[in-house]
């Protein structure tokens, strides 16, 4: 596991800071975990879109997550397949399943691979990857 | 009109009239240029069903290895009248074999051709697709910006995720990811032109192999090939004309998970293409899942064909596991299972060698690995992040 602020200068692919992925990650950079909630019929959803496709309204609000959850599926990379990641191996990326009902492919820090389990609790915690971009993983809780 | 009847307009009404395929390779590589690869399998294909380059009025490319004006102006089709790239990856050559039925059922054109091929092996890798060219990736802004940052780059990672999850719900099991891999080893010693024909497979070797992103090992994964196949079809009444037996598409559907373009947060995360198309494929055949005397069943890797037998209807979703073992999906078994060896004992080439293979065992062409009076058969199609394609074919 090895997400730190060396990332960006070796090469591995960040999301681009702009539209609702821009907006998404603005948030993550004061710290904040926050999920589109739809103002019609108040589902969360990720990742952002235009549009709820439970009642196809317009409207939404960012709302701040509890940033608790559990995980819901992972695969351990022994092989990377992407020359930027060459140097993590093995390394886990994870579905995590939010309180809040949204899923989210993050990673678990401070976790090695075999011990993750599908269930397990889960809280977010940020990694700084630039000034601009703190990507939203996790660690083990106790709930 | 009835939907139904709707449904059932296209059963029998159009044909698989010609097949080709050129040698399948690795090291040192095909030594052609991807459209000369696929050239070969095309000129093969029409030379089979009798026809002329020219006869060619219909042309479905596999989406990001060739435009149709380029096959047209090579092979010297003048009047092209149909062209059409389907963006469902792995899934788009049983798809464009949908969409070819339903072009020359309607007089749109006359003879179609689908070709398909790659320097998978000597050229570029499609599992190092996202480091080269991330908006060719499925999914687009989405994988760039919410799957790459955190590693999930490439196929295998993406469908263990969905293979990891079955096992949690299903009890689903590393032997029987295994016995998958191994079925398609043993159909690939019968199939002098599989690449791993001489080389047989134990589940001690299985298990030995090196894990590649969990729970996919080394031979979980398929084999990236330098290779091409193609088909032609045509309308049941010009079929008659032609020099081979027809084989007659009964059904044929295509569909995708939902949402599409983004794995996780699916509300039903073993949904997938096929669960959809494939009832809809079955009612317009006119038959079901236990009329089928075997199927090519896409499998670039090994859990996608479980999941595969599972959403198409061969067994209920969670019985796929038990399916595969004991020689369940191996010829002799309840449903033969890749007669040729797939994806991951023949050859990678984007998923048409499975309808060439169809279309030979319908023919009773396929010599030692032929189903004993095969009738009825199924092929799919599996792409990007689920997308699903199935035909049903009758000889």
């Amino acid at each position: 596991m090895n997400m730190d602020a060396a990332s960006a200068d070796r090469g591995k692919p960040l999301p681009a800071l702009e539209g609702l992925a821009g907006e998404f990650y603005r948030w993550g950079a004061q710290g904040e975990l926050r999920f589109q909630r739809c103002s019609g019929c108040g589902r969360y959803r990720h990742v952002p879109r235009e549009l709820c496709a439970h009642c196809g309204s317009p409207k939404w609000v960012w709302e701040g997550s509890s940033g608790r959850g559990k995980v819901f599926s992972w695969t351990v990379v022994e092989r990377p397949l992407h020359p930027a990641f060459a140097g993590d191996a093995p390394y886990a990326p994870v579905i995590v399943e939010l309180d809040e009902g949204v899923r989210m492919l993050s990673r678990v820090l401070d976790c090695a691979p075999d011990e993750l389990s599908i269930g397990m609790a889960v809280e977010v915690a940020f990694s700084r990857v630039t000034d601009e971009l703190y990507l939203p993983c996790f660690r083990r809780s106790e709930v | 009109m009835r939907r139904g009847m709707q449904r059932e307009m296209l059963r029998d009404k159009a044909c698989i009239v010609g097949v080709g395929e050129t040698p399948f390779c690795r090291k040192p590589g095909s030594g052609l240029s991807e459209m000369g690869i696929q050239l070969r399998a095309a000129l093969a294909a029409i030379e089979d069903a009798g026809l002329k380059p020219a006869d060619i009025d219909g042309i479905m490319p596999f989406p990001n290895v060739g435009k149709a004006e380029a096959f047209a102006a090579e092979l010297g089709c003048t009047s092209l009248r149909f062209a059409a790239t389907l963006h469902m990856g792995g899934a788009a050559p049983v798809a464009s074999l949908r969409a070819a039925a339903m072009a020359v059922a309607t007089g749109v054109a006359d003879h179609v051709l689908v070709p398909g091929g790659w320097n998978g092996f000597s050229g570029a890798r499609v599992r190092e697709t996202a480091a080269n060219d991330v908006n060719s990736i499925p999914g687009g802004g989405i994988a760039r910006d919410f799957y790459l940052p955190f590693g999930l780059t490439a196929p295998p990672q993406w469908y263990a995720l969905m293979a990891r999850r079955h096992m949690h719900e299903f009890g689903t099991t590393e032997k029987q990811l295994g016995a998958v891999a191994i079925a398609m080893r043993r159909h690939a010693q019968l199939n002098p032109a599989a690449l791993m024909h001489g080389k047989p497979l134990t589940m001690e070797q299985y298990l030995a192999s090196p894990m590649i992103s969990s729970p996919y090992r080394l031979f979980d994964c398929s084999l990236e090939t330098d290779g091409a196949a193609a088909f032609v079809v045509t309308s049941a009444e010009r079929a008659r004309d032609l020099r081979r037996d027809p084989v007659f598409i009964m059904g044929a559907a295509a569909s995708q998970p939902y949402p599409a373009d983004e794995i996780c947060g699916r509300p039903d995360f073993h949904r997938i293409g096929l669960t959809t198309a494939a009832p809809e494929a079955f009612r317009m055949a006119g038959v079901g899942p236990a009329d089928v005397d075997f199927a090519q069943i896409y499998d670039c890797f090994t859990f996608e064909v479980i999941q595969q037998l599972e959403e198409a209807g061969f067994c209920a979703r969670g019985e796929g596991g038990a399916f595969v073992e004991d020689g369940g999906i191996e010829l002799g078994g309840r449903l033969p299972v890749n007669t040729h060896g797939g994806l991951l004992s023949q050859a990678h080439v984007l998923g048409i060698a499975h309808v060439v293979e169809a279309v030979r065992q319908l023919r009773g062409q396929a010599e030692a690995r032929q189903v004993a009076g095969a009738e009825i058969g199924v092929v799919t199609g599996w792409g990007d992040f689920g997308d699903g394609s199935i035909a049903i074919l009758r000889r």
